[in-house]
């Protein structure tokens, strides 16, 4: 069996995450960059899977600058067998059509048998990637699963969805989406970052995928401004010396919040 | 029916309707159906809506209201479906649907199939020359942001409880929508266990309110209190992730980044420090309160009102003063 994991790299949310002004795009400069944990999670399924089931074959699929090879390298280090690094500079500032379109291109080249991905980056947080590739490829999609069972010709598991969970199942091929209930990834070991220097690590472009950044051909959603917020002014802060919940109730009120 | 788009306003906006498990309108819809009015002519779809959930939709001020039968066993795809015969028939200025995990999984797919831009996560929408745009507070409500697409009728998912516009009450127009089924491949999908309601209290995702707990309170037993605050207030319970991990409270009460977006009146948190992880699922409500003994804490950095204090202290002379107001 074929399982692509989609990963992401993300400015770290321990530090500051900025915004170019100018160009409404990620500073990426600004601060440090991570492996987003949920997609290191959805590695994880799969990685699980693989252990029990001999000829599993779990490629790490990132479209991503080029900048961003040591984050692609980290899910090898943690135990894909191989990646594929999709690297364009007509992809910068890519909205959400073009980024499903270029991945489920290389999806579609992969053939596998079952796609898995978070939930929602930290960055972007758009949490629609999963449904817009399911539909590109054709295939059955099952999102927000908080458990997930891989057979042979299908996957099932819980939906944690808005009006409650549900049980779903798909036949192969799938795309699934994981939330943070499932478990963190293994921590890379030195064996697996000696061993991920060896794994084949593709370089794709968009020309490779046959996948056509022209804004022409289709609509593409462009940020038409950005502006930083004014950091939320500070407001009243009291220690309590026995009439805080007092001095609160009157806030509130006056606030009509009671 | 006349006219190039078969009858329906110039202007006409495509609202999804957020329907509960039983086919009930749930509340969210309104907010939809208020931010399609503030730009345009509300036209509302209902997959798989009670009767009553139509009338509904009137009431909240759609101007047409378009029903199509649902099929619970399927996921996501029927939805789609009725979507894409919607769109062909109204042939909106933009679709409006929750930001919720079933409006965007319909959104992602409908948005592909139609060939449309996608804006997700929008906290208002406005009109300019060119058509309607999308308003985001990305990075945790670090920036503002608007966008739009570059041709064609966008499709948005709103935050919900983000829009504070209500419509007026429109007369009952309810139209049945023939829809043919794609085809497509859809996952099987079984019943939905009703998360379980131990109150009265209201769902955390568009709560007026919301009362949140966090590693502060200590164990699960202590951290009823939260639950006994936000009853007196009538409010949603929340979490930090900490308390979550802690194994205080279930994960669906997480709010942040990962968990749930909130944007309340009021937001109150208890014990928590507001990890950044935190403030971003939280800090575009109106009013924060803070109550912390640690008065380093960032939570302080964006509350309104910060006790430095004991929550055990406080929080039941709170409630004390709560229900004596009440009286």
């Amino acid at each position: 069996m074929k399982i692509y994991v989609l990963v992401k790299e993300v400015p770290d949310t321990y530090g500051d995450r900025k915004l170019d002004l100018e160009t409404g795009l990620a500073d990426r400069a600004a601060g440090d960059v991570v492996l987003d944990e949920i997609t290191e999670r959805a590695l994880e399924v799969a990685l699980t899977f693989a252990d029990k089931n001999e000829g599993t074959e779990v490629v790490a699929l990132s479209m991503s600058p080029e900048s961003s090879t040591a984050s692609v390298r980290r899910s090898l280090a943690i135990g894909a067998g191989s990646a594929v690094h999709v690297v364009d500079e007509q992809l910068r500032g890519a909205d959400l059509g073009l980024t499903a379109a270029t991945l489920a291109a290389a999806i579609r080249r992969g053939e596998p048998d079952l796609v898995i991905t978070g939930n929602l980056s930290t960055d972007g947080s758009g949490g629609v990637i999963p449904a817009m590739l399911a539909e590109h490829l054709g295939f059955a999609q099952a999102t927000a699963l908080s458990a997930v069972e891989i057979s042979a010709d299908g996957v099932s598991g819980t939906r944690a969805a808005d009006a409650g969970a549900q049980q779903v199942s798909a036949s192969f091929p799938a795309v699934i989406s994981i939330t943070e209930a499932l478990p963190d990834a293994r921590f890379p070991n030195f064996k697996g970052i000696m061993a991920a220097k060896k794994k084949p690590l593709e370089v794709l472009s968009l020309a490779d995928l046959g996948v056509s950044a022209d804004p022409a051909e289709a609509p593409h959603t462009i940020m038409t401004t950005v502006s930083e917020k004014p950091p939320r002014a500070a407001g009243v802060k009291i220690t309590d010396e026995g009439d805080a919940a007092a001095q609160l109730v009157e806030f509130l009120a006056q606030n009509r919040l009671v | 029916m006349a006219g190039a788009n078969g009858g329906y306003p110039e202007n006409s906006i495509l609202v999804v309707a957020d329907l509960g498990p039983d086919g009930e309108i749930l509340t969210s819809t309104a907010g939809l159906i208020g931010a399609a009015a503030a730009i345009g002519s509300p036209v509302a779809l209902l997959v798989g809506g009670l009767p009553a959930a139509a009338k509904a939709a009137s009431a909240m001020g759609a101007e047409v209201v378009l029903t199509a039968p649902g099929d619970a066993g399927s996921l996501t795809v029927p939805s789609v479906d009725a979507l894409q015969a919607a769109y062909e028939r109204v042939r909106p200025d933009a679709v409006l649907l929750s930001n919720s995990i079933a409006g965007r999984d319909i959104a992602g797919r409908f948005a592909v199939r139609a060939k449309l831009a996608l804006s997700v996560d929008a906290i208002g929408v406005s009109r300019d020359e060119e058509g309607v745009v999308a308003h985001h507070s990305v990075y945790g409500g670090a920036y503002l942001t608007q966008s739009a697409p570059t041709f064609g009728a966008p499709v948005i998912t709103v935050r919900i409880g983000a829009i504070d516009a209500r419509a007026d009450a429109a007369t009952e127009v309810i139209e049945e929508l023939a829809v043919t089924a794609s085809g497509a491949v859809a996952a099987t999908a079984g019943e939905i266990a009703a998360v379980e309601k131990t109150s009265s209290r209201p769902e955390l995702r568009g709560a007026a309110k919301v009362v949140s707990g966090g590693r502060g309170l200590g164990s699960k037993e202590q951290f009823a209190l939260v639950e006994q605050l936000a009853d007196a207030l009538g409010a949603a319970v929340g979490a930090s992730r900490a308390a979550v991990d802690a194994g205080y409270i279930p994960y669906a009460h997480q709010v942040g980044q990962t968990g749930v977006s909130v944007s309340p009146q009021l937001y109150i948190a208890l014990g928590i420090s507001g990890a950044i992880q935190h403030r971003a699922g939280m800090q575009t409500a109106k009013t924060i309160v803070a109550i912390n003994k640690d008065g380093e804490a960032p939570i302080f950095d964006v509350a309104d009102f910060g006790i430095v204090g004991d929550v055990f202290t406080i929080v039941p002379q709170l409630i004390e003063a709560i229900e004596a107001r009440k009286k």
